[in-house]
């Protein structure tokens, strides 16, 4: 079972040719935002820092899902692991994030049923065999999983399962690119945009945002050759003044994108205003549960009573999160805020900017 | 938030449990032998230099592919002894189970921990069994002790990387973390990954008989590869740096690594060395392992360097170049 295709977008020769040709193209100071954690973290596995001309500089932004999860909602995935006979399914990213004094890690430990899944339909399965006890996926995440959050509940209600319940906690990417343009000091000369998120969205979505703000955006692929070739397609526009729509994945990535998952995710979801971390509310931006499908809406099914929390002090996660500081200008970075012991969530997720720049030694 | 409780993660082997150990342990048991935390105790009894080692075995599920529970409690201390360069003799078993757990299991387990013993030619000569009742331990769980007569002249540990050792790996790494995952409950991968347990202790000698200037030796088990080398580049407070493109990852574990956002550098293996050798000897070092049954992949990964003493780096494909951490936390799926 080996991954074809792969391996072309990993050579060196290539990179190598890329990178002469972004050294000789660059001639302009250029900060690019790569906007999606699974970038952030490729770009330090793969060293792209290291090679790229001192004229372009690089900015995480606010695309780790984990990072922008409300203090609010983490506390509430808390206060349902504490509930009776109840099973919380989640992706393993979540099981250190902190919420008042506790984390999922820490609840399992003191005897909470927290598993985690790979896919959300593994937990129809547990809450099959487990028909007494009420089982809650946690389900954060952009378009990339949506869609298949939607799809497990889809199923749940074909099956007529009644203790399988949902927290949504989904954002949607093009509302945050739209903050981020309008917010006070935040200088962005080109965007990089996530392959994985436009693979289930398409390009046409970005069409409006592109055209408005007219700044060079390319939608990458995660491999370095795709991160290298898409670099080299925003120098080369932000060089000629241009400040176009380009799609640098096309072996992935398409205008419509997948509307069989769309389909899936509207069909389930509806948009409302969201809050994100460090950011704050975003009209438009979350995916709640629709009145067809309310049955399986944790917050209303459990009666959660969900509080706003104030985030944790000196936490800058959210001037992180767009650009306006970076992790070693925090002060709690690597002194008192570490992977063992993360204050924010921009250091628990293995996608998080300031976990990159502490695994990575930045 | 000091932590209050055992977690999970301080059974990783990476930054929590040495923690856990430098914390707690090493000032109760208060001595050297332990304080170099090395693979095993080394230490004189009337002049004769042994080494004795014991580890614990708890790994779910007991039958993976290629494997047991059993056999892996049998090679991994075999190992464990053998990585200061001793030939391992006898070994001790400590068995405890469940009630209820099936007299088959329990006898497949067993005779597979003969056939390990005799293959690798050490015994098994003491042991205990107990039953604990129903849910007070998972199916079984093995501990075995062992103990290898060293050759007086051999100074094999952590702390002896020199500058322009060359590294070199025994085979393909992540096969046996990755066979046992595949097999975990919720994942339905139909691969031909097997564990890739193995006993060591004939390679090394091998080896050590025809060089003189093998410096460090280890089995990269939990905490992979990567966190190793960070053990022994901070034991040796010299630097390592190893490439991208010598890393031998066979192709089905490679794609299983990808899917699920493994990196292979911080996977278990279970019958794989790790060997610092002087730059002069290792091609016949090299010769000697791939002559191993267990060593036909083996390769130079790297070498270690004067900069950034206790540090190891990773020279990417693409010729970048990235830090390799200990491993923190339990490494992590995936979520976007």
């Amino acid at each position: 079972m080996a991954l074809k295709h792969v391996e072309e977008y990993r050579d060196s020769e290539i990179a190598k040719k890329l990178i002469e040709r972004i050294h000789e193209t660059s001639t302009k100071d250029f900060k690019v935002m790569e906007v999606c954690g699974t970038h952030t973290m490729s770009i330090f596995k793969n060293g792209i820092r290291d090679v790229l001309p001192d004229t372009v500089s690089l900015i995480s932004g606010p695309g780790c899902p984990v990072c922008v999860t409300a203090q609010k909602d983490i506390c509430a995935f808390i206060d349902i692991a504490r509930m009776e006979n109840t099973i919380v399914t989640l992706f393993g990213d979540l099981m250190k994030v902190p919420g008042g004094d506790s984390t999922l890690m820490l609840e399992r430990a003191n005897g909470a049923d927290v598993r985690i899944v790979y896919s959300a339909l593994d937990s129809i399965k547990i809450a099959q065999e487990n028909p007494d006890k009420k089982v809650v996926f946690l389900g954060v995440g952009f378009e990339t999983t949506a869609p298949t959050i939607a799809a497990s509940i889809q199923a749940a209600s074909k099956m007529g399962l009644k203790n399988f319940f949902v927290y949504t906690a989904h954002k949607l990417v093009p509302p945050a690119l739209e903050v981020l343009m309008n917010t006070e000091g935040v200088k962005i000369d080109g965007f990089l945009l996530p392959g994985h998120v436009l693979l289930i969205s398409g390009t046409d979505e970005y069409v409006p945002f592109v055209e408005k703000y007219k700044i060079p955006t390319v939608v990458g692929g995660f491999e370095p050759v795709d991160i290298l070739h898409a670099m080299l397609m925003m120098i080369q526009q932000f060089e000629e003044g241009k400040g176009t729509l380009e799609n640098a994945y096309q072996r992935a990535v398409s205008a419509e994108g997948n509307v069989i998952a769309k389909n899936a995710m509207y069909d389930v979801f509806e948009t409302s205003t969201a809050i994100w971390r460090g950011i704050g509310p975003i009209p438009e931006s979350g995916l709640s549960i629709n009145d067809k499908y309310k049955e399986f809406d944790a917050s209303i099914a459990l009666g959660l009573d969900v509080k706003e929390v104030d985030e944790p002090k000196g936490c800058a996660c959210g001037a992180i999160l767009t650009g306006l500081m970076s992790p070693p200008d925090c002060k709690l970075f690597k002194k008192v805020c570490t992977p063992i012991n993360p204050i924010g969530p921009c250091m628990v997720s293995n996608e998080g900017t300031c976990a990159a720049f502490y695994k990575y030694h930045v | 938030m000091k932590d209050k409780n055992v977690l999970l993660d301080h059974g990783s082997g990476g930054k929590r449990s040495n923690m856990m150990i430098s914390d707690i342990i090493l000032p109760a048991f208060d001595n050297p032998m332990l304080a170099a935390l090395n693979d095993s105790a080394v230490f004189e009894i009337d002049g004769k230099k042994l080494s004795f080692s014991t580890d614990s075995y708890v790994i779910d599920p007991i039958f993976f592919p290629g494997g047991n529970i059993g056999e892996l409690a049998v090679n991994g201390t075999i190992n464990d002894v053998s990585m200061c360069g001793a030939k391992p003799l006898y070994l001790s078993v400590g068995i405890i189970m469940e009630e209820g757990f099936p007299f088959e299991d329990l006898e497949i387990i067993i005779k597979s921990m003969g056939e390990a013993a005799k293959k690798a030619g050490i015994q098994i000569v003491t042991g205990d069994t107990k039953v604990v009742s129903k849910g007070a331990c998972d199916k079984i769980f093995i501990n075995t002790s062992g103990i290898g007569v060293v050759d007086n002249n051999l100074n094999i540990n952590g702390q002896n990387a020199r500058v322009g050792d060359k590294i070199i790996v025994s085979g393909t790494i992540a096969d046996h973390g990755m066979a046992v995952l595949a097999k975990r409950e919720g994942m339905d991968f139909d691969t031909d990954i097997v564990t890739d347990s193995a006993p060591l202790n004939h390679m090394i000698s091998d080896m050590l008989e025809i060089s003189s200037n093998v410096h460090v030796l280890r089995d990269p088990t939990r905490g992979g590869v990567g966190t190793t080398l960070n053990e022994i580049a901070g034991q040796s407070d010299k630097g390592i740096l190893i490439y991208e493109n010598k890393l031998p990852v066979k192709d089905s574990v490679k794609a299983i690594c990808e899917l699920l956002g493994f990196d292979p550098l911080y996977v278990a293996n279970e019958g794989k060395l790790l060997c610092f050798v002087a730059e002069e000897d290792c091609d016949k070092v090299l010769e000697s392992i791939r002559k191993s049954e267990f060593g036909k992949d083996a390769c130079v990964i790297g070498e270690v360097v004067e900069e950034n003493p206790g540090r190891v780096f990773l020279e990417t494909l693409i010729g970048g170049r990235r830090i390799i951490d200990m491993l923190t936390g339990e490494q992590l799926p995936r979520i976007c």
